[in-house]
């Protein structure tokens, strides 16, 4: 701002006020509302996610710095979106993803899913879970191998699969889970329980996170406690996680009214799973969501449905990452028929009248 | 009435989305209006409204007194100009202005010692005069909104002869933060107001009248409601302070529940809506058959020691405003008007306006809060969309207007925008949006002009 203060007259339009609140401010808001949920990960997976949540955003802040620089733009990592895709990426891996795989999906989201298309605020999907795509696609095993969480001795030393060398696939775990777990392990989360067992989960279980999962969708509680934090500062818009939350819990309990014995009860619903973190921390991305509030309610909705279609009908457990992609995609278009109707607007019965 | 009930109950009495910016209005809320002094010389803009400039009737080095007219109406859309204080007319030259560009102005040197006593104009019964009359009585004053506006007030009297109004609603809201003029008016000659409030129903017919004022200027709506006339055609109505609530449509909606469609004039639902210091000006001037002179401006900000509620006299220079009240600074960055809506001025001679009811005087450390922040790409929060108080949508207009795509940003209902600036306020981005829409607007003007 120096140089715009040494002259001598400055002329400006109107309003010469601002609100407090810019974007940098927003986004470094939701990595303090991520820091808990990264804290518990760390507690309960031990080593190998501290050392997935570093590499994650690190990759994710120096892939955009790069790209900023090779097309001759002034680098944008300060806004701390970078940060924000790196965290969330690292939470939606499994504890014990190779690094080298981690590194290659954080490049392929921040490259492909937000720096070709513009950078912040161009970018049509979350690119975090662009990542995640890519990750489930191109390395379908350890997008699939679930360790326990609890393991002793996870201060002191790194899941096995973690450090494979690049280009190689991880050697089966197989026999540091028969020493790390506990009777019954079956490397299945709550949601391939239900799939393939029609086997539940404690609802209070999900709501801590002492299960097994991705690194950062095993805990509702903090989850939650985040998202309202960036509710009550206003950095977040709360149709979009009630809406989402809302349908799934509406849909899934119609279903569970015709069939209790196949279909979850609403309640496991909405905690197992990446239901919770995509709500509050991956569909609220403002970039990938409608401006409109009705639009809100429409795309909040439409994930919500969605995640529990695939969920009970898809062939894949695990549906909100698919949801919130094809939500993501839905959003121009729910935005182009939810515009707002001006004050003033005269009606067309009565203007052809 | 039914439909105002409803209104009240389904918005608060207000009207829906709009902002609520830091008031700031402590610097001068408790500050009687104080006359101030006449500079050695007034500038005396020739256009000082929205219409036909003003033709002089002067020539250099006749004297003229205080009250007398010095320039006439150019046809309806026009006002004429009266000479703020008795002197000589120096000359007729160029003249910097608020908004940028230099205009015609009557320089008149002011007698020293000069009185302050109006010596032109004479009392006159105006119950006796018809609505027609009353209107070219206004005309004659050269009345114009002093809200800011600055449109012909007569012109706003005479809506189309298909339009009956019914209620005349006064604008007391100054939703704009800082200034207190319309306060301190409303506090201190409430007789003055309802007068005026009385003169513009029989002008125009209407049988009802409502003061309209914000819940932050309470002991006014008190001081007005004192001298209300006793048949209860003239009432006072507090609604939740929220900008723009000043803005004509807003006010509608947030005093009687109606909407103004879109392109029309107040008049075609009913209204005439008309600001607290015009108001009061008619019922000051109209019976004294007297000229608008002098106007009370809000000197106010941080940098100014003496802040305060000035009755200044049209003509006189910024800079003799700001040096007696302890602001020996540059034009750095000076704001006439509020600081939603006003202008930044280029010079220190840029004289006080039948518009302007405010100078906003930041300090120097200030200065590079106000000024524009860095500017991030648009994030789609939608805080535009939710802040606009006309529904339209701010994040797509600004992307076609970074774009260029002028003439579709008329299909996002462009022309509908009246810049009260809240979508550039509310953004994170810190887009200049207001900003962009202004050029939008002069672009697709320009090639409307081109294809004709």
């Amino acid at each position: 701002m120096s140089a715009s203060s040494d002259k001598p007259v400055q002329l400006h339009t109107s309003p010469h006020l601002h609100q407090p609140l810019t974007v940098e401010k927003i986004m470094r808001h939701v990595v303090y509302a991520m820091l808990p949920i990264c804290v518990w990960s760390v507690y309960q997976f031990g080593l190998s996610v501290l050392a997935l949540l570093i590499v994650c955003t690190t990759v994710c802040i120096g892939t955009e710095h790069l790209i900023c620089r090779w097309s001759g733009k002034p680098s944008t990592v300060n806004d701390w979106s970078a940060a924000i895709t790196g965290i969330l990426l690292a939470l939606i891996l499994p504890p014990g993803f190779p690094i080298w795989m981690a590194v290659v999906s954080a490049v392929f989201g921040m490259a492909v899913g937000k720096m070709f298309w513009g950078g912040l605020g161009f970018n049509v999907m979350n690119p975090a879970l662009v990542g995640r795509a890519f990750a489930q696609a191109a390395f379908t095993v350890p997008m699939t191998t679930w360790v326990p969480s609890m393991a002793p001795g996870r201060f002191t030393q790194f899941i096995p699969s973690t450090w494979t060398p690049p280009l190689m696939v991880p050697r089966p775990i197989t026999q540091w889970l028969e020493q790390v777990a506990v009777d019954g392990f079956t490397g299945a989360t709550p949601l391939a329980l239900m799939k393939y067992n029609q086997e539940s989960t404690e609802t209070l279980a999900l709501l801590t996170g002492t299960i097994t999962g991705s690194a950062g969708e095993t805990s509702a509680l903090l989850i939650l406690l985040g998202g309202l934090y960036l509710i009550a500062r206003k950095m977040m818009d709360w149709r979009i996680p009630v809406s989402i939350l809302g349908s799934a819990f509406i849909l899934s309990t119609i279903f569970y009214w015709v069939d209790p014995a196949v279909y979850p009860s609403p309640l496991f619903t909405l905690f197992a799973g990446g239901l919770m973190l995509g709500a509050v921390f991956m569909a609220s991305d403002m970039v990938g969501s409608p401006e409109t509030a009705k639009g809100a309610w429409i795309y909040g909705t439409l994930i919500g449905v969605l995640t529990v279609i695939i969920r009970l009908f898809g062939g894949l457990n695990e549906g909100v990452m698919y949801a919130i992609l094809l939500g993501n995609a839905a959003s121009p278009l729910i935005s182009k028929m939810t515009q707002p109707r001006k004050y003033g607007a005269i009606k067309k019965r009565e203007a052809k009248a | 009435m039914l439909s105002d009930l409803q209104h009240s109950l389904l918005n608060g009495g207000s009207f829906a989305h709009g902002i609520h910016p830091p008031e700031n209005k402590h610097y001068t809320a408790d500050k009687p209006i104080t006359r101030f002094p006449f500079p050695p010389e007034l500038t005396l803009l020739l256009s000082q409204h929205f219409g036909k400039p003003s033709k002089p009737i002067v020539r250099p080095g006749q004297e003229v007194v205080r009250g007398e007219p010095i320039a006439e109406a150019d046809g309806f859309m026009s006002v004429p100009l009266h000479a703020p204080a008795t002197g000589v007319i120096r000359k007729i030259d160029w003249a910097p202005t608020q908004k940028g560009p230099r205009v015609p102005a009557i320089y008149l040197k002011v007698t020293p010692g000069d009185s302050q006593e109006i010596l032109y104009g004479a009392p006159r019964e105006i119950e006796h005069l018809s609505p027609k009359e009353i209107i070219q009585a206004i005309q004659d004053t050269g009345l114009v909104g002093l809200g800011g506006a600055a449109f012909p007030t007569h012109v706003k009297m005479s809506p189309p002869p298909e339009h009956t109004v019914d209620t005349i609603l006064i604008n007391g809201c100054e939703c704009e933060p800082y200034l207190t003029t319309d306060h301190r008016l409303m506090l201190e000659q409430p007789e003055a107001l309802v007068r005026g409030t009385q003169i513009l129903m029989r002008a125009m017919g209407a049988p009802r009248g409502v003061i309209g004022t914000e819940d932050n200027k309470r002991d006014a709506a008190e001081a007005i409601e004192r001298v209300l006339p006793k048949d209860g055609s003239v009432t006072v109505k507090v609604v939740p302070t929220k900008y723009p609530q000043g803005a004509e449509k807003m006010l509608a909606k947030a005093l009687v529940g109606r909407e103004i469609p879109s392109g029309q004039y107040p008049s075609s639902v009913g209204l005439g809506v008309f600001n607290v210091a015009t108001t009061n000006q008619i019922g000051t001037l109209l019976p004294m058959q007297r000229g608008v002179i002098e106007r009370v401006v809000t000197v106010t900000g941080p940098g100014v020691d003496k802040p305060g509620n000035y009755l200044v006299a049209l003509g006189t220079p910024l800079r003799f405003i700001l040096q007696r009240l302890g602001y020996h600074g540059s034009a750095k960055y000076l704001i006439m008007g509020g600081p939603m809506m006003g202008d930044t001025v280029s010079s220190l001679d840029v004289p006080i306006t039948k518009g302007c009811g405010g100078i906003l005087v930041p300090r120097p450390e200030d200065i590079d809060k106000l000024a524009p922040r860095r500017t991030y790409p648009c994030i789609n929060c939608g805080k535009c969309v939710e802040a606009c108080p006309m529904f339209l949508n701010p994040a797509a207009l600004g992307k076609l207007a970074v774009k260029r795509q002028y003439e579709d940003m008329l299909d996002y209902n462009l022309l509908d925008c009246f810049e009260c600036g809240c979508c550039s306020y509310v953004c994170p981005s810190s887009i200049p949006l207001v900003q962009y829409f202004r050029v939008s607007k002069a672009m697709n003007r320009e090639l409307k002009a081109a294809a004709k």
